[in-house]
Parts: C-alpha cells; structure tokens; sequence
C-alpha cells in the first residue's frame, strides 16, 4: 500500500488543492525550523523547562492561553454549542475569565517569588514531599490522558476532513511535535504557541463573519436556531432557573459554584500545563500580566468556537448527530461542525489555512502536555524521587528523552480514548478527579498559615479520592445522580460539576480539620509561600495604564457587559 | 525583546502570514480570472482575495517591524 492510498484511505468530507496542501506542509516546514532554531538555546534546565524565565507579558499570556485552545477547544466546543446551544460559552466566559483574573492578582505571586519550576514544586516547598508526590503523579496521569484526547480528536478531524488514515494522522501530529518540543524545550513550545495562536485566528475567524452574512446577521440567527432547535439555545442565562429548562439538563448553581467557582479556578490556576507559560515570564509584573492578557483574548474566543456551533444550527441543511448516531446511520456527528462550516465557506487557500488552524490548535494542546509532562516528571518525580544527585545537564537530558516518552504514552492513550463515545465529557470526569481538591489544596497554602504539611496532603488525598468514589458511585449507581448532582434530570455535564463542588469541599474540610489537629510550618519557613508571610514588591512607581490591577479591572467590566448582552 | 533568541517571535509570524497571505490572495485572483466549476458558499464575496489581502500586508508589517536587524539594533540602542 503507498502513501497516497493510506492517506486516502476513507471518505473524505472535502477535497484539498494544491495551494491547500502547500499551506499545511508550510506550516509543518515552519515549526519544526522554529524547534530546530532554538535547539542552541535550551541547553540547561532553566532554559529547557522555564524557557530561560525570559518571556514578554504578551508572548507568555498568549502561550498561556494557546496552550489550552487544543482540540477540544476548537472542535469540542463547536461539537458542544450545536448541541447545548450558547451555553457552552460559561466554559470560557465565567469558566475562565475570574479564575485568570484571579491567577494574575493573586496566585502568580506566590508561584513566581518562589521560584518554583511546577506546581507540585509549589506544593512540595509548601507542604512537604508528600503532596508533591501525589500532585506530580496525577498531573502525569492527567496530562498523558489529555493528550492523547488531542491526539485523537486531530486524527479524526483529519479522518472527516481529508479521509486521512487515523492512525497515520496521530503518527504524524505526535512525531512532529515530539520532535520541535525535544529540540527546543518550553521556549519552543511557547514560540509555536504563540505563532499557532496567530494561525488559529486567521483560519477560523473567516468562517463566523461569512457564517453571519449567510445566515442574514445576529437576528437570522437567532430566528433560525429558534425554528431549527429551540429559542433556549440563544440564552446563557435565562433558562438556567431549573434542571429541565436548558439542553444541558444543569442549574445555575452548577455553572456559578461548580464551573466558575472551582472547576475553572482549579484549572487556570494549578494545571501545570498553563501555569507553567506563565512561570516563563521575565518578571513579577509580567508575569501578573500574563494572565490578564490571556483573559482579555479569551473572552473573545467563542466568536471562532462558539458561533460556528451555533451558525451550523442555523445554516446547515441537515441535523447533525452523536457519534453513535453518526455511526450507525452513515451521517455526520456534532463533532464535524466546525469542519462542515469551513467546507461550506472556505475555498481553496482559505480551507489550507483553515485545515492548518484546526491542527495548530491540536499541536499546541499536545505539545503543552507534553512539555509539561516532562518537566514534572524530570523535576517532581524523577529528581525527587529517583536520581537526587545528578547534574543539570543529565536532568534535560531526561527531559527530552520524557518529551519522547510523553509522546509515546499519548498515542496509546489516543487508542484508548477510540473507545469513549463522549469526549467532553469524559475529559470533564478528569478535571474534577484531580483538579478541583488540588485547587483546594493549594488555595488554603497560599492564603492560610495555619494549613499544616499533613493538613495539605490528606486534604488532597481525601479530595481526589471522594471525586473518583462519587464517579463510581453514578456509574454504579446511575439513580446516586439524584445526590451528587442534585437533581434526577442533571445530566453527564452537571454531574461534573457538583462533583468538583463537592471534591474540592471535601478536601477543604478535610485540609483544616487535618491542619487543626497537627503541627503547622513555623512561619519563618512561610516567606515566600503564604499571604501575610511574604512581601509583595509594590507597584507605585509604575503608572496606572502599566498596573496589572488596572486592566484586570476592564477586562472584568466587559466580562460582566458581555454576560448580559447574552443574557 | 526578551523573546529567546536573535529572531523575534513575531518575525515568524510575520513569515507565516505573509507566505499564506500570498497564497491565497494569488488563488482568489486564479479563482477571478478562471471561476471554479464547484463553488463554496457566498463565492461571490471573494473571500480569499481580501482575506488573503490583509493576511499578506499583516504579515509584511511583522516581517519588517521586527527583522532581525531591526531588532539587533533596537537591542542596542535600549542597553
């Protein structure tokens, strides 16, 4: 079989030109000179996993969040919007925007005044070896499954799309980007980052502004949803007063207090994977701005995720199903919309580009797991746990030899993931197994003396553990739905959320019972590391305009203008 | 800039949008001069004319705001 016949190995959703293939080749050309270029300059640890703490406010805020926009942010939110409606913009309007207002402001101190290359890092200065090895192992279960989720959401776009064989694609993603990131460590990851970032908008902005014209602009939009679907598919808001009320099947209380309150604040202040762009920063000003400068874009994200969800309800001449669905009958699943609208606008050229945002987008997911991955590994597990005494030089050395085996524990977990029918939800099911009660963990240890080492570790041990026997419980059990969520009519996506509610109050709870009963670290050893032990530099010699403070201020006054527009 | 190396971040960018920015303007142009037998969607708006207009001039503002030399120089001067 040649490579022609296995590139083309099934139906295909459209046809590529020349000029379109040309593009997406340019692209693979491109980053791998980017790996290559920077190959000198990550020789030691420093430079490898902190990319030499040299990065600009921009170039880290926008890594920042180009970390995150991977495969389920593009093709899974697009897939989630056709199917729940504008909801699916809480995940990235108050299921992002206060958690990186709040990372900026309050949390980036602490990480970056002590010098800490991880979070587990965090924890071990903080409360001992004990939580690190426990955070450290999670974030390398977690972020191994999350990558190989990006892997394969890539090959089935590539599948849908251009009738690529799944397993080359995932072969040829993960090759590509094994190699730029072990070249080039962090400082390559966030170079491709920022300019896969660029590449993303500039494919994917075409297909909202010509998916308006076509559907008559925001009105025919919404009088189209409303006779295709519902008109509670336009409110992100108004429908959320009952359980019945909205397609998710979800309360308010679950998007306030379990989506805004402690999933994405888990997430945008203790994955590793984003914060560690944010650790690249230059200085304690940049790095508070970093943040904030990834909110601001943020908030403007669901213009090319969102509203092409959206825009398929509305123009498509066709329903689109669920994977099983699509199976089955030989029609398209709610996964292929995004490629659907770029078929349906973009021509040749533009579908290049288009086809090349929807793989940086899943190569800069990947590659930040990956980077990630390696660095704790190297630092958390490897030197603290199994080599003490080596030197710098060996420990990059296992850092690229971890890139390479990140890359190939990914792929097998791309092949598991093959197995799992629903991947929002499934990677919904992760983040509340080991993000919520870390966020609870590390919240009270920066903003509570008092939390003692043993308090830290069996609050997070408690907490993972009630998240993961809650899951059990419903999937055992599918009437316990009733309890963790609340209500019999929630649905796979408000469980989770009640469910990382719930983790992460057992891992408070515990944590300050734990911390009452046993001895805390004396304060001296606190400096750096907990509020009220640590000084701030202060800022008042720097004008208004170059505050962090001031621009978290208008980014949250749009945030709340944006709400209720969309009410 | 404090960006990792003697080539700029957005010197990259500048590349990519350019080169794609061509491409795709040039094949809007193609497409002017010889229509398309199948034709996407709203085809009468051009997109990859204009679209790929902007891309290009975009692209070509990075490239020469930060070219190397420029950079080098401006390094210079700030230290």
């Amino acid at each position: 079989m040649n490579l022609a016949t296995v590139l083309l190995a099934g139906p295909r959703l459209v046809h590529l030109s020349l000029v379109d293939w040309i593009i997406i080749v340019f692209y693979f050309v491109l980053v791998l000179a980017i790996g290559l270029y920077l190959k000198e300059r990550s020789n030691t640890g420093e430079d490898f996993f902190l990319a030499g703490r040299e990065m600009t406010a921009w170039i880290a805020g926008l890594s920042f969040l180009s970390a995150n926009l991977g495969a389920l942010e593009l093709m899974g939110w697009a897939a989630a919007t056709y199917q729940y409606g504008i909801l699916a913009t809480h995940w990235y309007w108050i299921g992002a925007i206060p958690a990186m207002l709040f990372l900026g402001l309050v949390m980036m101190p602490f990480y970056y005044i002590s010098k800490t290359h991880s979070v587990p890092g965090y924890l071990q200065l903080r409360f001992g070896e004990s939580s690190r090895g426990l955070a450290a192992i999670s974030f390398a279960f977690m972020t191994v499954l999350m990558s190989g989720i990006n892997m394969y959401s890539m090959a089935l776009v590539m599948k849908v799309i251009l009738g690529w064989d799944i397993h080359f694609s995932i072969w040829v993603s993960s090759i590509t980007v094994a190699v730029y990131v072990t070249l080039g460590g962090l400082r390559s990851a966030i170079f491709n980052e920022v300019l896969q970032f660029i590449l993303i908008w500039a494919g994917a902005l075409l297909v909202p502004i010509m998916g308006l014209i076509d559907a008559g602009g925001w009105g025919g939009l919404k009088e189209r949803v409303a006779q295709n679907a519902s008109p509670a598919y336009m409110h992100l808001w108004g429908t959320l007063g009952s359980f019945s009320a909205n397609p998710m099947g979800i309360h308010w209380t679950g998007i306030v207090f379990g989506l805004g309150a402690i999933i994405s604040f888990g997430y945008w202040t203790t994955d590793f994977l984003v914060v560690q762009r944010v650790l690249s920063a230059h200085n304690l000003r940049a790095a508070k701005m970093a943040p904030i400068i990834g909110a601001a874009f943020k908030m403007f994200v669901p213009f090319i995720v969102i509203l092409p969800g959206l825009l398929g309800l509305a123009v498509l001449p066709f329903k689109l199903t669920g994977e099983a669905a699509a199976v089955a009958t030989g029609g398209q699943s709610y996964n292929e919309v995004l490629p659907l609208m770029l078929a349906r606008y973009c021509g040749p050229g533009l579908l290049g580009l288009g086809i090349t945002a929807l793989i940086a987008g899943f190569m800069s997911g990947m590659a930040g797991n990956v980077s990630a991955f390696s660095t704790v590994w190297t630092y958390d597990i490897y030197r603290a746990f199994i080599k003490k005494d080596a030197s710098d030089r060996q420990y990059v050395l296992m850092g690229r030899w971890c890139t390479v085996l990140g890359v190939l524990i990914s792929i097998g977990t791309a092949y598991l993931v093959m197995q799992f029918l629903s991947i929002m939800d499934y990677v919904q099911a992760l983040f509340s197994f080991f993000i919520a009660p870390l966020f609870g963990t590390v919240l009270l240890g920066m903003l509570w003396k008092r939390a003692s080492p043993a308090g830290g570790f069996w609050g997070l041990l408690a907490g993972t553990l009630s998240s993961i026997g809650m899951w059990a419980w419903v999937k055992v059990d599918p009437t316990a739905l009733r309890y963790v969520a609340l209500s019999p009519d929630a649905r796979d996506m408000a469980e989770n959320m009640y469910r990382a509610l719930w983790s992460c109050l057992v891992c408070v709870l515990v944590t300050v019972v734990v911390s009452y009963a046993t001895k805390p670290k004396p304060e001296a050893e606190l400096a750096g590391l907990v509020y009220g032990a640590t000084e701030i530099p202060s800022e008042d010699d720097v004008p208004y305009y170059q505050r962090p403070w001031f621009w978290a201020v208008i980014v949250a006054a749009v945030f709340v203008v944006l709400n209720i527009i969309f009410w | 800039m404090k960006s990792g190396g003697a080539i700029s971040i957005w010197f990259f960018v500048g590349i990519s949008l350019a080169v794609n920015g061509a491409l795709i303007c040039a094949t809007g142009l193609y497409e002017l001069v010889y229509p398309p037998q199948y034709r996407v969607v709203l085809y009468w708006l051009h997109a990859n004319v204009w679209w790929g207009a902007l891309l290009l001039v975009a692209g070509l503002v990075y490239c020469f705001h930060f070219a190397p030399s420029k950079v080098a120089r401006r390094n210079a001067q700030s230290s």
